[in-house]
Formats: C-alpha cells, sequence, structure tokens
C-alpha cells in the first residue's frame, strides 16, 4: 500500500518534471486546452447570468390586475375575497398613491409626474401564484379579466416562454461546445502523449528491457495528460475570469442606464475546481488512448 | 540455474542463427560464450533474456521454462537478470547516478536505501566520484562499468554480458572480468558473452563456443573456482 502510493508519487513527480523541462512547449499546450476550455465555459457562465437576471427572480411570474380608475374602497374589497376564495397564490394590494410614488422614485420620472393634474394610476392586485406553469398563469389571468371593475390584466407568459426557449437553446448550443471541445482536448493530449513517447523511445526501451511493468511506463504519462489538462482548465478559468473582469464594469454601466443594478456573477471556486476536474479526466482519456496505441510497438 | 535444450532460432526471412544448441550451466558458474562475429552468440543472450523467443526448443532460467512465461511476468523475469547489453543502452539524458538508480526505481525500491545501494554498486565497479557525470563524458570503459553498476545493483542471481569489454584496451578489460569475477565469487551466475579468445583463455574458466549457429565446444576442464585466481 505504502510502496505503490510511493510509486505513484514518483510518476507523478516525474510527470512535472516532463511539464518543467520543456516550459515552452507546456506553455503552448495549455494555452490551447485554456482556449478550447474558455468558450464552453463562457457559454455557459453567460446562460448562467442570463437565467439570474431574468428567469429566476419572481417579477416575472407574477400576475398584476389593474382596476378600473374609478373603483372604490368595496370594489376593492370584493376582488379581495375573490382572491380569498380562488387560492391563486400570495398576492398584496397596491393603492394608486402608493403606484405613484413609486414612479417618482423611478429615473427621469419625477418631473413628469410632478407635472401631472392628478394621479393618473388605478389601485392594483399583484399576484404571486403558487402554479408558476405557463399554462395556469394563463387560466388565472383570464379568470381575473372576467371580474368586475378589472381594468386590465398583465401577465408576461409568451415573455417567460419565450425566454424559457432561448435558455434552453443556449444551453444546448453550450453543450454541443462542450463536447466540441472535449474532443478537442482529448486529441490535443493524444497528440503530445505521443510526441512524449517518441521522444522517450530509448528510455522506454531501456526500462522495459530491465525490468520495468507496463504499469510503471505508462504512469508518468497518464499523469501527465492528466496534470497538463487540470492546469489548462485553469488556464481557462483564468482567461474567463479576466475576460469576466473587462466586462463587469461595463455591464453595472449598462444595467445603471436602465436604471437597474445588476452584477455578472463569475466563477465561484467550486467552478474552478470543477472546471480542473474535467480538463484532469479529458486529459488523463487522451493520454490513455494515445498510451495504448503508441506503446504498443515496445511489446 | 540455465538450462537451454536442443534450441533452433530463425529469424523471419532469414538463415538459421541457432541451429540445436543445448548446454546446461549451474548456479556460481562464471561461463564464457565465445564464436566468430556472426556465429549466433547475441541470439542466444537475447534468448536467454527473453528479447527474443526460440522458434523451437526450450530454455529454462531460474526454474522458469521461458515458454510459458506469460507476458506479465516478463518483467519479473528480467529483474532477476543483470543484463549488460552489446550497446550498452545507458540513457544519456541523466547523470551516472540516475542511470544506476533507475532499476531501483523500477522495484519500488525505497528511495534513501536505493540511494546508498545505487552508491554502492558505482564504488564497486571504481566510479564512486563520478555519480554526478553524464555518460557521454565517461570513457569506454567507464561507460562499460557504468552498464555492469546498473545491472548489479538490484543483487541478481544471474548476469547476461554481450561484449562488456568490446573496444578496450587489454588492462581495461582485465578490470571488467575482475568484476564479474568479484560477482561469481558471491555465488552470482555470470554468462560473458565474448569473441576475445586470447583474455578468455588467459583466465581459463568454462567456454562455450558457437559456431554458424551449432556449439561446438563445451569446455568443463576448468573448475569455476579455479577460474576465480
Ligand atoms: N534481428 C535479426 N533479424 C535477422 N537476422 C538477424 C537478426 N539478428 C541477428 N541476425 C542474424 O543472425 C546471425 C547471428 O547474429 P548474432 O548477432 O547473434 O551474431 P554474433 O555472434 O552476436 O555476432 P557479433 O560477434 O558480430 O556480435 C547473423 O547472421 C545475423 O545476420
Ligand atoms: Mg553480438
Amino acid at each position: 500500500m505504502r510502496a505503490r502510493l510511493a510509486q505513484h508519487l514518483a510518476a507523478l513527480r516525474d510527470a512535472c518534471r516532463r511539464l518543467a523541462v520543456a516550459p515552452l512547449n507546456t506553455l503552448l499546450s495549455l494555452l490551447v486546452i485554456g482556449v478550447a476550455l474558455t468558450l464552453p465555459t463562457a457559454g455557459w457562465l453567460a446562460v448562467d447570468n442570463l437565467r439570474e437576471l431574468a428567469g429566476d427572480t419572481p417579477g416575472v411570474q407574477q400576475i398584476s390586475v389593474f382596476l378600473a380608475i374609478e373603483a372604490g374602497k368595496r370594489e376593492v374589497g370584493d376582488i379581495e375575497s375573490r382572491l380569498e376564495e380562488a387560492r391563486a397564490g400570495n398576492w398584496h394590494f397596491v393603492p394608486r398613491e402608493e403606484a405613484l410614488k413609486r414612479l417618482q422614485a423611478s429615473e427621469g420620472m419625477a418631473e413628469i409626474v410632478a407635472s401631472l393634474p392628478k394621479n393618473p394610476l388605478p389601485d392594483a392586485f399583484v399576484v404571486t401564484p403558487a402554479d408558476t406553469q405557463p399554462e395556469s398563469l394563463e387560466r388565472l389571468a383570464t379568470t381575473f379579466a372576467a371580474w368586475p371593475k378589472v381594468a386590465h390584466v398583465q401577465l408576461d407568459s409568451a415573455w417567460v416562454k419565450r425566454f424559457d426557449a432561448l435558455l434552453r437553446l443556449g444551453r444546448l448550443v453550450v453543450m454541443l461546445l462542450a463536447a466540441l471541445f472535449a474532443g478537442a482536448l482529448v486529441t490535443i493530449t493524444f497528440n503530445t502523449i505521443r510526441l512524449q513517447i517518441l521522444a522517450q523511445a530509448a528510455e522506454i526501451e531501456v526500462t522495459k528491457l530491465i525490468g520495468a511493468t507496463d504499469a510503471y511506463i505508462q504512469r508518468p504519462l497518464h499523469y501527465f495528460g492528466m496534470l497538463q489538462g487540470a492546469l489548462g482548465g485553469l488556464c481557462a478559468a483564468a482567461l474567463v475570469s479576466a475576460g469576466l473582469h473587462l466586462l463587469t464594469p461595463l455591464v453595472g454601466e449598462l444595467a445603471r442606464l436602465y436604471g437597474g443594478h445588476f452584477v455578472l456573477h463569475s466563477l465561484s471556486v467550486n467552478d474552478i475546481v470543477v472546471l480542473a476536474a474535467i480538463g484532469g479526466s479529458l486529459g488523463w482519456l487522451g493520454a490513455k488512448i494515445s498510451v495504448l496505441i503508441h506503446l504498443r510497438r515496445f511489446a | 540455474m540455465i538450462s537451454a535444450n536442443a534450441v533452433t532460432k530463425r529469424y523471419p526471412e532469414g538463415r538459421e542463427a541457432l541451429r540445436n544448441v543445448s548446454f546446461e550451466i549451474t548456479a556460481g558458474e562464471l561461463v564464457f560464450l565465445t564464436g566468430h562475429s556472426g556465429a549466433g552468440k547475441s541470439t542466444l543472450f537475447k534468448l536467454l533474456a527473453a528479447i527474443e523467443r526460440p522458434t523451437s526448443g526450450s530454455i529454462v532460467i531460474n526454474g522458469q521454462n521461458l515458454a510459458a512465461l506469460r507476458r506479465n511476468a516478463l518483467p519479473y523475469l528480467r529483474r532477476k537478470l543483470g543484463l549488460i547489453f552489446q550497446d550498452r543502452k545507458l540513457l544519456f539524458d541523466r547523470n551516472v547516478l540516475d542511470n544506476v538508480l533507475l532499476p531501483l526505481a523500477i522495484v519500488g525500491h525505497p528511495a534513501k536505501d536505493a540511494l546508498r545501494r545505487a552508491q554502492a554498486a558505482l564504488a564497486k565497479v571504481g566510479l564512486p566520484d563520478r555519480q554526478q557525470a553524464f555518460p557521454i563524458t565517461l570513457s569506454g570503459g567507464e561507460q562499460q562499468r557504468l552498464a555492469i553498476a546498473r545491472a548489479v545493483v538490484n543483487r541478481p542471481a544471474i548476469i547476461l554480458a554481450d561484449e562488456p569489454t568490446a573496444n578496450l584496451d587489454t588492462a581495461s578489460a582485465n578490470d571488467i572480468f575482475d568484476i564479474f569475477h568479484s560477482f561469481q565469487r558471491v555465488g552470482v551466475t555470470v554468462l560473458i558473452v565474448t569473441h576475445d579468445a586470447f583474455r578468455v583463455h588467459d583466465l581459463r574458466p568454462r567456454i562455450l563456443r558457437l559456431d554458424q549457429g551449432e556449439m561446438t565446444e563445451q569446455n568443463e576442464n576448468q573448475s569455476p573456482q579455479g577460474a576465480a585466481q
């Protein structure tokens, strides 16, 4: 057990030595792998940010029920009891005075509101349904619209659907990209290991002649592929983080211009570990295949 | 320790390199294998080291029939043999010490003891102060000693050496032969391939002679002990 561990450590050390002995080659391989992993990672991050921007925020799954301007306390009470009865989910009442205050508070609206002779806004209810299926939302909206003194029901379900479809498309594209670049990573590693084997033909031949097992010869090569892939993954994480660093102020600026607040979230430590692990596994796979094919001639 | 029974080796598209060769070497013997160039000496060496397989006949080494040897058992057989190749097969991209450490690394020997053993092996062949040198900077005789140190560092029961004194002057060659004798004295079985009949007779050990692939002489007049003097 102890001896096995020592052998694995020795192989790992050997792999590190091989990476360090040709720094330029190593750097180029890492860059190529890094760039290959950057595209799907960036795509995944973009989809994730988009989903966060709109998909899961409760606003889009709310139904706004606007009453007629002339609706009074009695009508409001009537709607309240109907909502109670319908068990549609959570709801709250937004009186017209409060709506006006909110409007005043939003970017560039204060002057316009001040110039109005009287409050043009109606009373409203904001309903957050328990069931957020697009079809159920639409059914609820139709029900609300039929109630007395309801002037307008607003539901963004079409937009939700479109956004959802877009997100799904985005995810699919990212997945295809990931598969494509995973293949590229395996191929790159396959080739680096092939070159390693060619460069070390003499050493491999001698070690076999003096009693090395196949495992002894293959182990450092497997570790080499794995290390290279994992480091390439870290390289991709660095590239993506650098890109985000450049984008963040611009996105913040843009969000501010729209009167909102949005911060791009970047790669978490967990994401980086996963990226390195994926790179490492793919590198290991490429090395494994290459070793199987190219060590055969030493049999 | 080593026995060959009616061994024939025919290379693909070649003539027979060995024909019906039989012999027996007992444990602790030092034996020379001689013959003209092309007689089949290196071929026999490769058969004994399981680098090539005989076309027919059988070879038993250390109680192990090579024909029955499974592929994944081969490395473990090789570890029991100290092999010295005609072209030495040193690794020129690492220093003397690392060349000698290689067989120990292969068997997973603990690092600290490995260093001690490698240094002892280098001292034994007379290269104690060239540890950090690279093989390319060594003379032919020194490279040969390095090859011997690498072959013996795992304390093999059998040493097989192919032309270990090729291209060496008489004094260097005698030094090399002395080293092999010292191993024989501690019980190691040694087979040395050489075409240098003069030096062979100087030492008067047992001689196997090959002529065009056939064994023509199995001189057993001299006891191995007699050769050690
Ligand atoms: N790999 C091979 N393929 C085909 N023929 C070979 C091969 N190796 C050796 N031979 C032939 O087998 C015969 C014996 O060769 P071998 O190398 O065993 O001779 P040798 O006694 O070691 O000669 P030397 O003293 O020159 O080293 C030669 O005719 C040689 O051409
Ligand atoms: Mg030869």
